[in-house]
């Protein structure tokens, strides 16, 4: 049976509208409403399931950030993760960390876990980067199935459905794999309340980066962060008859 | 002899000539998918020498085309059985090899399913942090990306020597394919076979529409048409604009559509003429796949949808009356 490690990263509620700060360093976070990454909870749905059906003998929830990470792996231990390992990065550390470093914790932890299947969202709400998977299979030498709204398991490994841009894709792999959790895998469950006075009682692991030799060396630097243009605002037409004169003025047809 | 100023500037002139490209092109074995043409101008902001690969089980057509766009100075081909499925298992040795050989200082892909699934790959075996959907190129190492669904934009800039970056198409013109005459030449061999993973079939949607991310036109359904038959009101429409079919997340979740068909923060990320969205209320999720678009229609019947505020011409009707009243009258 394998032992599935998932990786969750706490990031702005996906309802939030941001601001961003005033000296354009990055967007305000303090005092804003924080959540699992919405494709996060998906790979930790995934993972318990893969539990629950005897595919998986224990599911490790990790998470690389301030300590207030720790929240969001409370989260993942309420809907059913075994434990939880908690790589503490703060500060200036943590706002220039880049899914290279996410990666590389994931990898070596999956080593020192011994993990056969390495499941994360395919991407992060915040930065939009859609990396981690990718790099975590390219350091482990794993295959990875991207963008996976299908994975079942057979005798011999996995066989994952993929969304692409033209429709969906089968692959088989074989395990140990990395799997990048898109949209329609599944729909999380809620955490019960019986479920999170339990999860307190779960083991959650604090860790460093130093302690896993990963080197958090900026790849990057922040030269700005702006709001978007602004459009113009339009008008409202009163019928079907005043918005084709629009678009033919605009030139549309 | 230089003196210490002068020898510096001779070194960074040296530096930029230096400059060289690798675009990883997207084609589907019959011909060469345009969104590469727009990844070749992010190739040509950079500056320096822009060379191209072509890998796939059918090379040919998609190579002639790109060795004819201008600035091109070579196109490098691996045509295999190895690579069925463009899979990053086994594009990722070759572009790692291509690389070895080349040395380029840029690694450009689309930011597609295809581009998004390989260059991370490539990255992590470079030991370089990649760069996702840049919007803008500032100079060689400093670039332009939306963040937060695209409510904020993230200029930074690269501290590592090879950049791998994705691009968004719809943020750079295509590049013609014309006024060029690139070399031909084969890429880099090697034992590209992988035995990680087997690509097994796809399952394509099929559409006699224009394709969804170079559409000059787009009709988009949301929550508000409330079935997938409905939907066959949007398409009667899109046929008189000769516009792309799209929808929401509710309507790709409700299975209305197929999910190829999303626009969106996590799906596809379009910037057509004209976007008509209709019976869509406009999630910040939605706007992040859309508002660049060059002229925005909302056709709702709430008057507090957010799609109101991004739109340039806003009707306040019943769609099921108004569509059908705008395709006749069209």
């Amino acid at each position: 049976m394998a032992r599935v490690l998932v990786g969750v990263k706490r990031v702005i509620d996906y309802a939030v509208k941001i601001r961003v700060k005033p000296d354009k360093s990055g967007v305000v976070t303090d005092g804003v409403k924080h959540s699992m990454n919405p494709f996060d909870e998906i790979a930790v749905e995934e993972a318990v399931r893969m539990k629950e059906k005897k595919l998986a003998s224990e599911v490790i929830a990790v998470s690389c950030g301030p300590a207030q990470s720790q929240e969001t792996l409370r989260t993942a231990l309420a809907m059913g993760a075994d434990r939880a390992i908690h790589i503490e990065v703060a500060g200036a550390e943590y706002e220039t960390m880049q899914p290279i470093h996410v990666a590389k914790i994931l990898a070596k932890l999956s080593k020192d876990e011994k993990a056969d299947i390495v499941i994360v969202g395919k991407q992060a709400i915040d930065d939009d980067s859609n990396q981690t998977a990718q790099m975590t299979a390219a350091l482990l030498d794993w295959p990875q199935g991207t963008f996976a709204s299908k994975v079942e398991k057979t005798d011999s490994g996995l066989t994952i459905t993929r969304e692409i841009d033209g429709g969906l894709e089968t692959i088989k792999t074989k395990i140990p794999a990395v799997i990048s959790a898109d949209l329609r895998l599944n729909e999380p469950r809620y955490a019960t309340l019986p479920n999170i006075m339990k999860a307190k009682k779960k083991p959650l692991k604090k860790m460093t980066a130093k302690d896993l030799g990963v080197d958090l060396t900026s790849r990057i630097k922040i030269i700005s962060v702006e709001d978007p243009p602004v459009r113009q605002a339009g008008s409202i037409v009163p019928d079907v008859d005043t918005l084709i004169a629009k678009l033919k003025e605009g030139g549309h047809i | 002899m230089f003196s210490p100023c002068s020898r510096h500037l001779f070194l960074s002139t040296q530096l930029r000539r230096l400059q060289s490209t690798l675009v990883v092109a997207e084609h589907n074995n019959e011909g060469l998918l345009p969104v590469t043409q727009n990844i070749l101008s992010a190739a040509k902001k950079i500056g320096g020498d822009v060379s191209v690969l072509v890998a796939g089980t059918k090379c040919g057509p998609a190579a002639e085309q790109i060795s004819k766009a201008s600035g091109v100075s070579k196109v490098l081909v691996a045509e295999s059985d190895v690579f069925k499925g463009f899979t990053a298992e086994t594009l990722t040795p070759l572009i790692l090899a291509t690389q070895k050989q080349f040395s380029f200082t840029h690694i450009l892909a689309p930011a597609t399913a295809f581009g998004k699934a390989v260059l991370p790959r490539v990255a992590a075996k470079l030991d370089v942090s990649p760069i996702t959907d840049i919007i803008g190129v500032k100079d060689a190492n400093t670039f332009v990306r939306t963040i937060y669904a695209g409510n904020a934009i993230l200029t930074l800039e690269a501290k590592d020597s090879i950049k791998v970056i994705t691009v968004r198409g719809t943020a750079f013109a295509p590049e013609p394919l014309e006024g060029g005459s690139a070399a031909v030449e084969k890429a880099p061999e090697g034992d590209y076979k992988t035995d990680l993973m087997e690509w097994i079939s796809q399952e394509l949607t099929k559409s006699d529409r224009p394709e969804l991310t170079s559409a000059k036109n787009i009709v988009s359904g949301g929550r508000g048409l409330k079935s997938g038959e409905n939907f066959k009101l949007l398409y009667d429409l899109a046929d008189k604009l000769n516009a792309a079919v799209g929808a929401s997340r509710a309507a790709v979740d409700a299975g209305f559509v197929p999910n190829d068909l999303q626009i969106g923060q996590t799906g596809k990320i379009v910037a057509p003429d004209l976007y008509i969205a209709v019976g869509i209320s406009g999630a910040i999720q939605h706007l992040a796949g859309m508002k660049d678009s060059k002229t925005i229609v909302a056709i709702n019947k709430d008057p507090e949808a957010p799609i109101f505020q991004v739109a340039d011409h806003g009707l306040v009707a019943d769609l099921f009356k108004a569509v059908p009243e705008l395709t006749s009258k069209l």
